[in-house]
Parts: structure tokens; C-alpha cells; sequence
């Protein structure tokens, strides 16, 4: 590593072209990266991130453009495998195996076939970069942080040059971050060059000396993230986007419509997460959130709230002050209950059904779709309609498919079909996840103005900097328990950190007393 | 020892049933294991059936019989792993498809056997070790298919458990799409797997043609092929549960032959019943408790693996 | 050269009908390789299958015969499939219609009685609802897999029938024969006309196949069976009833199969005998899934996989070939179908030149 000077780039990218059926992923873009940096590649969601890393990473083929490698253009023609040796990958959506120990999940990503000999230095790099991984763990065990712990780990094994880590903070705390931060300034130290890539400004700036910006599948700028105008940057990547109106609902909230009180609920299977004592009012007018990494009983919280599984005692969860625990969503429904699930394919939308089909799901009754047992196609193709006007859904007509929307429109297209339906109480698990910014900003205006009509409305998210500009109140849901809901005008970000975190400790805690126990 | 005469004819009578359920379900097992579901199991042992018993007709060799039944087991599977795998069709549908093809080209194929002799497999004594009593002819005095079948327990085992193979086949039932990305051929993994799958299904079937009832007839696996389906399952994708599974069934036909033989007065019908009702039984049983089997399938089975998506 | 395949994103109308088309001609095509390697003149072989059995009259009257029992199991069987129900037992429950009916019309035999026939056929229904009911009850009750209980009990209906037919209801004057008296006229099915073998249960068995069409196309049930189909966690979402989907749809899948089975031997064969099994239960899957799910398609497949039949025993008259013929061509149809849906589904690239 030591020839690679500072003007021979480690690897450099050529007018890289990528065609989608329907979008031009990657158009024209050109970028070097060079040993010992940590470079940042930032942009909004859809803006060609993905598609270009894929590219970098040998999965897809590029339509156009060259990449070199030391300058040299054929160093990464061996396939994936002559890539694999210089670039290490930690995805967004960990690739791992669940069923898998983290030992052998590791012998597999770096086509290692002895796993006794992946054990032992999996424990040597866990001791020398300080990262905490217990090989012979099942994967499905580990929280997610854990995890990325492993696919780092697995990079760290490849020694190689350039390490690309795909939005790697979106499933960790804020004093995760820190480690993750502090283990990446110290690999590039080590000269190792690094790809970061986020749509999160405050990262960048942290701890990035060069950011590419692209929008659209193009770059619209190099800069040095520490000295440009925090607007500027948005202003590249978002483009013509009006910032989102932070503006909150100001009159005060009125009466409880959502109550909930659940001493305790079972885990949903062995890999679930028990909820312990919830306690939770939601008023008429204003927006709650419940922040928390996944897998600390989102799953079960949403589950009892949306009636999916009924829950103990009937009283325990309150529409409007009946009583609703015992009732299935449908039921909850009739009482004025919305819901948008996290799983916006699959689950709130059929991927092969026409927009008109998809328009019936969860609303068939409530919005008199049905007459007499038969489907009144008028009046559904009318609702439909309703909603891809009203929601600024962009789709050439209703009897297109689910399947042929982007994430943002479907999302608008789902919470519109709840909107419509004017529900009293809105629950929406993940709004905005993986929603373009214009999206995003639609998405969250239309649910104050539903808070801002009288609802209670009740956001579930991953992202705290989604709550904590949208919501009047911010709950932290970690290890099953449910914090108090906190102001997040006069609440530090940290608080909210430690409570996302603090079980987690308690419990590492545990065990190591547990285990200096048996020892003893 | 006149006492203990009847402990080795029922131990051969067990281990004659056991046999064709365990090669066609240990077959299964490793396919299911890379995530393919084939539902076709019945329609590659007859076809492996009809393929043994005419190559022995023809080159009179039982052995060149059980090459063939495993060639032709493996070259169905693979028109099934070339729809499903390459062609992303739906593999139950697949599978059922493969199932009744199998039994209609086992039948055309076979029409001008029926009747047909043929001789048995050729028993394969270890000297010495087959005139041990009792334990002899228990352990040592089986044709070439029955020891396959009982070393294919520890085998695959330690292929899935202890080898690199076995953990990449694995990682592709679990994560086809992640194994992709880490530069596996999750495409070739999961056709070779579901090729060894036909081929032990067919060896399964080549059991009964040659072996078990050394004759041909239409439709003569009876079920057998949706028996192993059930096992698989029954075993929580472990070949030695497999083989305890397929133990169990053999104890079942045991029974069926003794209350047949002692006469009792239950019409033969009912008696033969016994395998497909146990068969219904021991699903149920499994099934019901509170899901715990659906965590031990491999996560991606019967999944479409679409590459360019 | 590399071929490339590209999920599109949606699917093309076009190739929803123009697969099943395709795959004819792929058949076709199969079928000229195997009567040519079997030596037989590709042409006059094909000839012999497709068109010689239905060059008159009366053998379009055999077709349509042929296909009604076919089209009822496919009917009830689509439904089913639609919601992603897999009840592959259509077999079982159709011997046991056939069973349950023929005991009926056996109990009332020499006697003179209009309502005996719908009788029979209501007693067939229940039959197979009754076959069906476990594979139902265990897949709600434990989540057991209704594929492997539902075809377990095909051997169990297969046996219970040669019982009865050996025992209970054997001819008390049939020199011992495995089968049953031949039925009174009072519980046979009459032909429509004189000149031709068709007889009433071809129309009931079309209305009923319209008012299925009906259902799944406009009602809000149809609706919710689609989207059961489609995914469950949507129709969980929606609030539909799984379990009661998952009965409902064996119930009704395991009546028209029982039905099936009651027309079977009031309607053709007119006594019961261990080949009743004519694997119309199996072959009902084929024929659901050839018909693309689609009421048109069931129709359409189900004559056209009567037509195989016929042809196989046309070839085996004409040309000394095993009537299981008919078999591998249905085979070969279903292989060609599956293989083509992908057309409709994604787009196959194949890329020249240059492979970087």
C-alpha cells in the first residue's frame, strides 16, 4: 500500500452508466477514492447510491464506463472474486445466514473452508480492533449492531483496501455510532480507504474529508464536507425539494383517543422480544413516536396496537375509551382505527394486483367498496382514483400494478388509502423508510395535518431524526419497555440514546456477572 | 435360538421398507436443505424404478439396473431444477408436475414389462461377517442399495455438518440471495443438489423393482415418494431423525403384516391403510407443536431464487 | 453470447395467454420428436392423437364426456389453488363422491324414484366434503401440510373403495367379480339426446363452473380468495379469515370432486367398480394450472386434456402404443406451460458481442 501515491486514486470511476427498465440508475458518474481516505458518497434514497456500489462491489455490470483500479483498468476483471480481495462490503441489510454461527458465517464470506481456523482469528481481531463478537453464536440470536460487528469483522479478515459500508448507523444507537466511528477513523489510519455511504449529513461531516454528492444517478458535486455550508450540501442532494416544514402542531392536545396498558405480552416466537409493562396515551391532535432499534419488541408492539394478535386484558389497549385488546383489526377498524404496516410490499400492498385491487385491501368495507357481496367497481375505481389524485401518487392509471410504483409513491399510496378513510387513531410503523426526500416531506405534512383534524397519531420508527421532527412526544422502546414520552424540543438527543441502549447494557452487565459467577 | 428365530426376518422386513424411504427422503432432505421444495419425489422413483428394471432386462446386470434408476432419478430432477432454478416456474407446481409425469412415462415406459421376471439384486455377503448369527444377516447380508442406504445417514451428515459443501449448501437454503452476493453459484449449487435428490430418489425406486419386489407394476412405489416428503419434514431436515422416522414405518408395516397374519378379523384393506393414516398422524402430531418445525426448515425453501431481480 | 433474464415490472397481458399458446406448440413439437423416435410417421402419429378421435360426432360426444369430470375436479381444485391452497387429494375425494353415491343409488336399487339421481349427486358432494374435511381441520388446527394429508388419503379412499366393492357392495350374482350391480335407470344420469353420449351432467357441471367465474371475478369473497392467494400476510392485513378460507376453499374443492365422482358412476359407468380410479383427481391439478387458474382456461384445458386421453387410446389401438401416452403428453404440456410463464413474467435478453 505504501507505492499508491496521492495522485494515483486506489480506485477510479469512468462516466459509469447504468440503464433500469424505467430509470437511468447511473449517468455519466466519475469519482476517485484514495488510500487512507474515508469518502463519503451521499445522496437520497433513489439517487443511484445502491446501483453504483453494486457496481464497485462486481454484482452488477455497469452499461458503460471503466473502473481502475492503482490506474490500472483490468486489475478487477477476475469477477467477484479478484474484487473481493481488494474491496470489503458490510451491506445495509446484513447479508448474513441466521441459522448460521458467526464463525461460519464469516469461513463463508471469505470462502475460508476451515471454520476452526476463521474461529480463532475472528477472536484475534475481536480482541485487537476491541470489537465484541462470540464466534460460535447463532446468528438469529444477535441484535442487530452485533451483527454488523460480524460483517465488519469478516472485512477486517479480507484486509483489503478499500472497505464499503452501505448506511451503516441506520440500525444503531447513537453510542454505537461512536465505536463504529472511532474503529473506522483508526482502519484508514491504518491506510485503508474507505467508502461511506449515508444520507445522513451530521455522519458525514463528522468524519468524512471528501463527500461525493449524487442526485438522480448523477454527481453533482465533490466537496470537502467539514467546510460547506451544511445547506449547500442539502441543497445539492435534495435539489428543488422544499426542506421539510418542521413546523408542529401548536394547539394542545385534546382528549385520550389511544390507551394502552399492557402489563405483559409473549414474545412472538423464540426469537421475539417480550413486552413488559407498556403504558402509553395518545391525545386527539398530537403526534407520538416510539423510537428503538428493531427487534426490541417493535414486532410485538405492533402487533397488539394494530390487533393482528388479541391482546390480555380486553381494556388493556382503548379506542376512544372501549376497550379493543381482545378485538382483531378489523374490529379496531370499525372504531376508528387506521394502521400502515412496516411492510409496505407484501403486506399493505399485493405486488401483482392493479392499483384498483390494491385500493380494496383493509378499506372493502369501510369505504362501502362492497354491495350485496359483489364489488361495486364504480365506487372502487372512484376510491382508487381518490387516492392516487389526492396523494400525488405518480402512476399512469389505477389498473397498473403495485409492483411498478417506487417505494415513495406506494408509501403515499398506502397512507392515502388510510387518510381517506379519515381514522380517528393512525398508527404508521416506518413511514418513511426508504422514501425519496420529496416523498418523505408528503408523507410527513399529511399526517400533522390528520393530527392537525383530531387524530392521534402514533409513528413507530427507526429513524429518531424522523421522530424527532415530527412527533410532539418521543417514546423509546428498548428490551420490551416502553420509556415515558419525551418533549423532543427540550430533550437532549443523548437522553434519548441512553434509553435506546440502556437495557442492552444492563443485560451485557448480566451476563458478564453470570459468567465471572461460574468461573468463581 | 428357536426362541429368537423371529427376530431376523422382522428385523429384514423393517429394514425392507425402511430402504426406499430412506434413499428417496435423504435425497430429499439435501435438496430441501439447498431450498428447493420437489414435490416430485414419487414420479423419480418410478421413473428410477422402470429405468432399473429395464436396463437389468436388457444388459442383465442388477447393478447396471441401479446406475441406470439413479441416472434417470437424476436427469428428471434435473428437468425439474431447469424449470424451477432456471426458469423460475413455481416448484409445487413443478413438482406435481414432475410427479404425474413421472407416473404416466413409468407406465408407457413399462407397459411391456408388466409380468416380466427379473432377478433379485445380488446379495452382497462380507465373509465372515454374514455368518455371524443373528447379527449377520441383520448387518452383512444386504444388496448393494441397502448399504447406501444406511451409510448415506452418516455420509450426508457429515457432508452438511462437517464440510465446506455441506455449509455453502446450507447458506443457499438459507440465503440464496446473500450467498449470491458473497460470489457462490447458488444456480449450480441447488440443480446439483436437487440432481442427487432424483438420483437417490431413483435409487429408491430401484429398490423396489429389483429388490423388494423384484417385478415391475404400474404406480408400484404406492405413495412411497410422498411417505419420504412427510419424513423430511418428520425429521426436521436431520438425516439421522430420517432414518429413525423411516424406522418407525417399517415398524408400522411390521404390524401390518402380523395382524394380517394372525388373521384378526380386519379386512386386508383396512390393514393397508395403516402406512398412509400413520403417515397423517405423525404430520399432525409434529405440526402441532406450536410450530417449532417451521424454525428448523431450511428459511428460503420453496422459494423462487431470482437472479435478476 | 449470454442469455439475461430481467424481472419486468409488471406482468405483460400479452404472454398470460400467449404462454399457455406457446406451450401447445411446444407439446406438438415434443410430441413429433417421440413418435419419430418411437419410428412412427411424426405426422400420421400426431393425426391419429389429436384429430382421429374427434373426426365425428360421436366423438366429440366422448370429449365433452371425457372432459366434464375433469373440469368439475379442476373447478374446485382452481379455487382452492387460487388461495394457495394445495389439495392435491381431488382423487380421494372424488372416489369417495363416487363411493357415497353409488352406495345410494345400490340402497335404493330396483326402485323407482325421480329425486334419486340428485340424490346421488348430493350424496356425492358430501362424500367428498367429508374426504376433504381432515386435510382441512389439520392444516387449521396443527398447520399440518394439506399436500401430503390430502393425497395420504387418496390411497386411504382407493382402498375403502375395493373394500366395498369386495365386501359390502359386491353383486350378490356376480360370480365374485371386485365389483357392484349395474344401477337401475332411476339412478343413472339420461344422455341429452339420442345421437350422442353427452348426457345432463356436462351442463350442470358448466353452470357451475359459471358461477364460479362469477364469484371470483365480482364478489368481495372472490376478492379476499385472490388476495389469500396472493399473500398472506396481505390478507391478514385485510382481515380475512384465513382458516375459514383454507376450509372453505378444501370444502368446496373436495364437494365438486365428490360431485365429479357421483356423475362418474351414475352418469358413465353405471356401477361401481375399483376403476372408477381413473385418476381424474390427478389430472385436475394438471388442468387447473394449464387453464392458468382462469374458469376460460379450465374449460378450454380440460378438453384439451381429454382429447389426450382419447388420443392415447386411439394410438394404442392404431399403432400398438401403451395408452399411458396420453400421460407423458400431458406431461410435456404442463413442463412447456411452466417453463413459458416466465415470458410473462420477465424478459429474456440475450446479449451479443462484447461480454464485459
Amino acid at each position: 500500500m505504501a507505492e499508491q501515491s496521492d495522485t494515483t486514486p486506489l480506485l477510479a470511476l469512468q462516466g459509469i452508466t447504468k440503464q433500469y427498465p424505467g430509470t437511468l440508475a447511473n449517468d455519466v458518474i466519475s469519482l476517485s477514492i484514495f488510500g487512507g481516505e474515508i469518502h463519503a458518497l451521499l445522496g437520497e434514497n433513489g439517487a443511484g447510491k445502491s446501483t453504483l456500489v453494486q457496481i464497485i462491489h462486481g454484482v452488477t455490470e455497469p452499461d458503460s464506463g471503466t473502473l481502475a483500479w492503482l490506474g490500472d483498468p483490468t486489475a478487477l476483471d477476475g469477477g467477484p472474486a479478484a474484487r473481493r480481495e481488494k474491496i470489503g462490503m458490510v451491506f445495509q441489510h446484513f447479508t448474513l445466514f441466521e441459522s448460521l454461527t458467526a464463525a461460519e458465517n464469516v469461513a463463508l464470506g471469505l470462502h475460508e473452508t476451515d471454520v476452526g481456523s476463521v474461529r480463532d482469528r475472528l477472536r484475534a481481531v475481536s480482541e485487537t480492533y476491541g470489537i465484541e463478537i462470540d464466534p460460535d453464536r447463532k446468528v438469529s440470536t444477535l441484535a442487530a449492531g452485533e451483527r454488523q460487528r460480524i460483517e465488519i469483522a469478516r472485512c477486517i479478515l479480507q484486509n483489503p483496501d478499500l472497505l464499503i459500508l452501505d448506511e451503516p448507523t441506520s440500525v444503531l444507537t447513537p453510542q454505537e455510532v461512536d465505536g463504529l466511528f472511532r474503529l473506522l477513523e483508526r482502519l484508514a489510519q491504518e491506510g485503508h480507504a474507505i467508502l461511506y455511504i449515508s444520507h445522513k449529513l451530521w455522519e458525514i461531516r463528522r468524519v468524512c474529508r471528501t463527500a461525493t454528492i449524487l442526485r438522480r444517478g448523477r454527481v453533482v458535486a465533490t466537496c470537502d464536507p467539514r467546510v460547506t455550508e451544511e445547506q449547500e450540501i442539502a441543497r445539492l442532494m435534495l435539489g428543488d425539494v422544499p426542506m421539510p416544514d418542521s413546523g408542529r402542531s401548536s394547539s394542545a392536545p385534546g382528549d385520550v383517543r389511544l390507551s394502552v396498558t399492557i402489563p405483559h405480552r409473549a414474545a412472538d416466537g423464540p426469537l421475539g422480544t417480550p413486552l413488559e409493562d407498556i403504558r402509553l396515551d395518545v391525545r386527539a391532535g398530537e403526534i407520538v413516536g416510539i423510537a428503538g432499534i428493531a427487534g426490541n419488541g417493535q414486532a410485538e408492539l405492533a402487533s397488539a396496537l394494530s390487533g393482528a394478535t388479541p391482546t390480555e386484558p380486553k381494556d388493556g389497549i382503548r379506542i376512544d375509551g372501549a376497550p379493543a385488546g381482545a378485538l382483531p383489526l378489523e374490529a379496531r377498524r370499525a372504531m376508528g382505527l387506521g394502521f400502515v404496516p412496516e411492510d409496505r410490499r407484501g403486506e399493505a400492498s399485493v405486488h401483482d394486483f392493479a392499483l384498483f385491487d390494491n385500493a380494496m385491501i383493509g378499506a372493502d368495507v369501510r369505504a362501502n367498496l362492497v354491495r350485496l357481496g359483489l364489488v361495486d367497481r364504480g365506487a372502487r375505481d372512484g376510491f382508487a382514483g381518490r387516492i392516487v389524485a389526492g396523494f400525488d401518487v405518480r402512476t399512469p392509471g389505477i389498473e397498473h400494478t403495485a409492483g411498478s410504483l417506487s417505494g415513495g409513491n406506494l408509501q403515499k399510496f398506502i397512507i392515502g388509502r388510510e387518510l381517506l378513510l379519515e381514522p380517528m387513531v393512525l398508527i404508521v410503523e416506518q413511514p418513511t423508510q426508504g422514501v425519496d426526500a420529496g416523498a418523505a416531506a408528503a408523507i410527513h405534512d399529511v399526517l400533522r395535518a390528520r393530527a392537525a383534524n383530531g387524530a392521534a397519531v402514533l409513528v413507530l420508527s427507526q429513524d429518531l431524526d424522523e421522530l424527532m421532527g415530527l412527533s410532539d412526544r418521543v417514546a423509546v422502546l428498548s428490551a420490551g419497555r416502553l420509556s415515558e414520552a419525551l418533549d423532543p424540543r427540550t430533550t437532549a438527543l443523548e437522553t434519548f440514546g441512553k434509553l435506546m441502549l440502556g437495557s442492552h447494557q444492563e443485560a451485557a452487565a448480566h451476563d458478564a456477572l453470570t459468567a465471572s459467577a461460574e468461573e468463581g | 435360538m428357536s426362541d429368537l428365530g423371529w427376530i431376523v426376518p422382522t428385523a429384514l422386513t423393517v429394514i425392507g421398507a425402511m430402504v426406499p424411504l430412506m434413499l428417496a427422503g435423504l435425497g430429499e432432505l439435501v435438496a430441501e436443505r439447498s431450498g428447493v421444495l420437489n414435490l416430485g419425489v414419487e414420479g423419480m422413483m418410478l421413473v428410477g424404478a422402470v429405468a432399473g428394471f429395464g436396463a437389468t432386462v436388457f444388459l442383465g446386470d442388477g447393478h447396471a439396473g441401479v446406475l441406470a434408476a439413479a441416472l434417470a432419478g437424476a436427469a428428471s430432477a434435473c428437468l425439474f431444477g431447469v424449470l424451477t432454478i432456471g426458469l423460475l416456474a413455481n416448484q409445487v407446481a413443478s413438482g406435481l408436475a414432475l410427479t404425474l409425469f413421472g407416473i404416466g412415462l413409468s407406465a408407457a415406459l413399462g407397459a411391456g414389462f408388466v409380468g416380466m421376471p427379473v432377478d433379485r439384486l445380488p446379495r452382497l455377503d462380507l465373509p465372515g461377517l454374514s455368518d455371524i448369527p443373528v447379527i449377520g444377516p441383520i448387518l452383512f447380508g444386504h444388496d448393494l442399495l441397502v448399504y447406501i442406504a444406511f451409510l448415506s445417514v452418516p455420509a450426508i451428515h457429515f457432508f452438511l455438518y462437517r464440510s465446506h459443501a455441506g455449509l455453502v449448501l446450507r447458506a443457499v437454503g438459507e440465503n440464496p440471495d446473500a450467498a449470491r452476493a458473497m460470489g457462490y453459484p447458488v444456480r449450480t449449487i441447488r440443480l446439483a443438489a436437487v440432481a442427487f435428490g432424483g438420483a437417490m430418489a431413483g435409487l429408491g425406486g430401484a429398490y423396489l423393482s429389483l429388490a423388494h419386489t423384484p417385478m415391475w407394476a404400474e404406480g408400484m412405489t404406492a405413495g412411497r415418494g410422498w411417505i419420504a416428503l412427510a419424513l423430511v419434514v418428520f425429521a426436521s431436515w436431520l438425516p439421522g431423525r430420517l432414518a429413525i422416522g423411516a424406522a418407525l414405518f417399517g415398524a408400522v408395516t411390521i404390524l401390518q403384516f402380523h395382524a394380517q397374519g394372525i388373521g384378526v378379523g380386519i379386512p386386508s384393506q383396512f390393514l393397508s391403510m395403516l402406512p398412509y393414516l400413520a403417515t397423517i398422524a405423525v404430520l399432525v402430531i409434529l405440526s402441532s407443536r406450536t410450530g417449532r418445525n417451521s424454525l428448523d426448515a431450511p428459511r428460503a425453501l420453496g422459494r423462487i431464487f431470482d437472479p435478476g431481480h | 453470447m449470454r442469455i439475461r433474464i430481467e424481472k419486468r415490472p409488471e406482468a405483460t397481458p400479452l404472454w398470460q395467454w400467449g404462454a399457455p399458446v406457446m406451450a401447445l406448440i411446444l407439446s406438438l413439437v415434443l410430441g413429433i420428436i417421440l413418435f419419430s423416435s418411437l419410428g412412427f410417421h411424426p405426422l400420421e402419429a400426431l393425426y391419429a392423437f389429436f384429430i382421429g378421435p374427434i373426426s365425428n360426432a360421436w366423438g366429440m360426444g366422448e370429449l365433452v364426456n371425457k372432459a366434464t369430470p375433469i373440469m368439475l375436479c379442476a373447478t374446485g381444485l382452481m379455487i382452492g389453488f387460487r388461495a394457495n391452497v394445495w389439495n392435491i387429494g381431488a382423487e380421494g375425494q372424488f372416489l369417495i363422491g363416487a363411493l357415497a353415491a353409488g352406495a345410494l343409488g345400490l340402497a335404493f336399487w330396483e326402485e323407482d324414484h325421480v329425486w334419486l339421481v340428485p340424490a346421488m349427486a348430493l350424496a356425492g358432494i358430501l362424500g367428498g366434503m367429508l374426504w376433504a374435511l381432515p386435510p382441512a381441520v389439520f392444516k387449521t388446527r396443527f398447520g399440518a401440510n394439506e399436500i401430503l394429508t390430502s393425497l395420504m388419503l387418496v390411497y386411504v379412499a382407493s382402498l375403502t373403495l375395493d373394500w366395498a366393492v369386495r365386501g359390502p357392495l359386491k353383486d350378490p350374482d356376480g360370480f365374485n367379480f371386485p365389483e357392484s350391480r349395474i344401477f337401475h335407470d332411476a339412478a343413472t344420469i339420461p344422455n341429452i339426446t339420442d345421437t350422442s353420449p353427452v348426457g345432463w351432467e356436462t351442463v350442470v357441471a358448466l353452470i357451475a363452473l359459471g358461477i364460479v367465474w362469477f364469484i371470483l371475478s365480482r364478489t368481495a369473497a372472490g376478492f379476499r380468495l385472490r388476495l389469500a392467494g396472493a399473500s398472506a400476510k396481505a390478507a391478514a392485513f385485510a382481515g380475512v379469515d384465513q382458516k375459514a378460507m383454507v376450509i372453505a376453499t378444501l370444502l368446496i374443492g373436495g364437494g365438486f370432486a365428490g360431485l365429479a365422482g357421483a356423475f362418474e358412476v351414475s352418469g358413465t359407468i353405471g356401477q361401481l367398480t375399483p376403476f372408477v380410479a381413473q385418476k381424474y383427481g390427478f389430472t385436475a391439478i394438471i388442468v387447473a394450472f394449464l387453464g392458468r387458474l382462469h374458469p376460460v382456461g379450465v374449460l378450454l384445458s380440460s378438453l384439451l386434456i381429454a382429447l389426450t386421453y382419447l388420443g392415447g387410446e386411439a394410438v394404442q389401438i392404431d399403432l400398438g402404443l401403451p395408452k399411458a401416452i396420453a400421460e407423458v403428453f400431458q406431461g410435456f404440456l404442463l413442463f412447456s406451460l411452466l417453463g413459458c410463464t416466465i415470458f410473462a413474467t420477465h424478459r429474456i435478453r440475450i446479449l451479443t458481442g462484447d461480454a464485459r
